[in-house]
């Protein structure tokens, strides 16, 4: 019933995320379970945020969405995007276990914001092939 | 699915209240966050509508120290207990490591328990988890409407209904006076650890 994802992996995934995502200014990247628990979180230290509470709903909201997606017939919705006056949320789906939530402010452009988290989720992925 | 970080040291802990519309899962974890205030870091998370009816979850998360090295962090949720809610009912119980059914001991309740119960049962066998291996505490809730004369279930009516085969630890509680509340809470996650450690040998 439990699991556990070994140190050298979580080593190598904090870096993924801080390499791809913190450096182009990213304010706050975590990589949650589709159940709610947080697997790893990096931050750029401009902002602090109630981690545990952000990935309960962040699971809830990426399932709802999920779930309306199978009702409506489709796949999945791949874009998850919230945007807001300063600070917007990105969620996208690492695999069917693991999701990646990222806030960021005005000065991260979304399209690059997109081509960055691509690269970091097929990293991130190659870690369990 | 207990998380257990490797590189933190960190497990954490997934239990949810689960049981019939109104029998009081919400004011378990409300009065768990008020008793609990100074050692919770976060504010309880409430998705509600605006009738003040559970519509998604309530969320506490509760750090209870160590066990064996390990930070232990407690997340609990609620189930909206309606019953058109029964998708996002199980979204919740994704990942469930530890579970407690709370019961609506009023008389008029008993139809609604016994449906709940099933239907808990139904969803755990769609995650592949049986009711009888989980983790699982029952809590008899709102017994303090004795002292008003509302007609209540027996408990042996109670255990009849609900626990003959499941057979798991039970309580008599309210959720308003916090009678059992902080036991059952005390219970749930010793069960719970100790399933977790059987499996973290
Ligand atoms: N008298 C009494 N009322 C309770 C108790 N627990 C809950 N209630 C009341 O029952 C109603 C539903 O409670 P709530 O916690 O929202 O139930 P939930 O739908 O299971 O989350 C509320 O009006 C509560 O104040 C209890 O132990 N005793
Ligand atoms: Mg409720």
């Amino acid at each position: 019933m439990n699991y556990g994802i070994d140190q050298d992996r979580l080593i190598t995934i904090d870096s993924i995320l801080r390499e791809d995502l913190i450096e182009i200014g990213v304010d706050y990247v975590l990589m949650i379970d589709t159940a709610g628990n947080t697997i790893a979180k990096c931050d750029s230290g401009a902002h602090s945020y109630d981690v545990a509470s952000l990935a309960a709903l962040a699971a809830g909201n990426y399932a709802t969405v999920d779930a309306m997606a199978k009702i409506v017939g489709e796949q999945e919705f791949s874009l998850l995007f919230h945007k807001g006056e300063n600070v917007s949320i990105h969620f996208s789906m690492i695999n069917e276990e693991f999701l990646l939530i990222i806030l960021f402010g005005k000065d991260v452009s979304l399209g690059f914001l997109r081509l960055k988290v691509t690269e970091a989720i097929d990293k991130i992925r190659a870690l369990w092939k | 699915m207990a998380f257990i970080n490797m590189r933190t040291n960190e497990v954490q802990v997934k239990i949810v209240y689960y049981g019939p519309g109104r029998g009081g899962k919400t004011s378990n974890l409300e009065f768990i966050n008020k008793k609990f205030r100074e050692r919770i870091k976060s504010d309880m998370v409430s998705i509600k509508t605006h009738g003040d009816r559970t519509l998604f979850f309530d969320f506490l998360p509760f750090d209870i120290g160590k066990i064996k090295g390990y930070d232990i962090k407690i997340q609990m949720y609620t189930v909206p207990g309606q019953v058109k809610y029964n998708a996002t009912r199980k979204l919740v119980l994704k990942g469930v490591d530890g579970l407690v059914f709370v019961a609506d001991a009023m008389a008029e309740r008993r139809k609604h328990n016994l449906l709940s119960l099933k239907q808990l049962q139904e969803n755990l066998a769609e995650y592949k988890k049986s009711i009888f291996r989980i983790p699982l505490i029952l809590q008899y809730n709102k017994m303090d409407l004795k002292d008003q004369g509302v007609p209540l279930l027996p408990l042996a009516t109670l255990e009849q209904d609900l626990n003959s085969k499941l057979k798991v630890p039970s309580y008599p509680a309210s959720a308003i006076t916090g009678e059992n509340v902080v036991i059952t809470l005390k219970k749930i996650i010793s069960v719970t650890m100790a399933a977790i450690q059987r499996e973290l040998k």
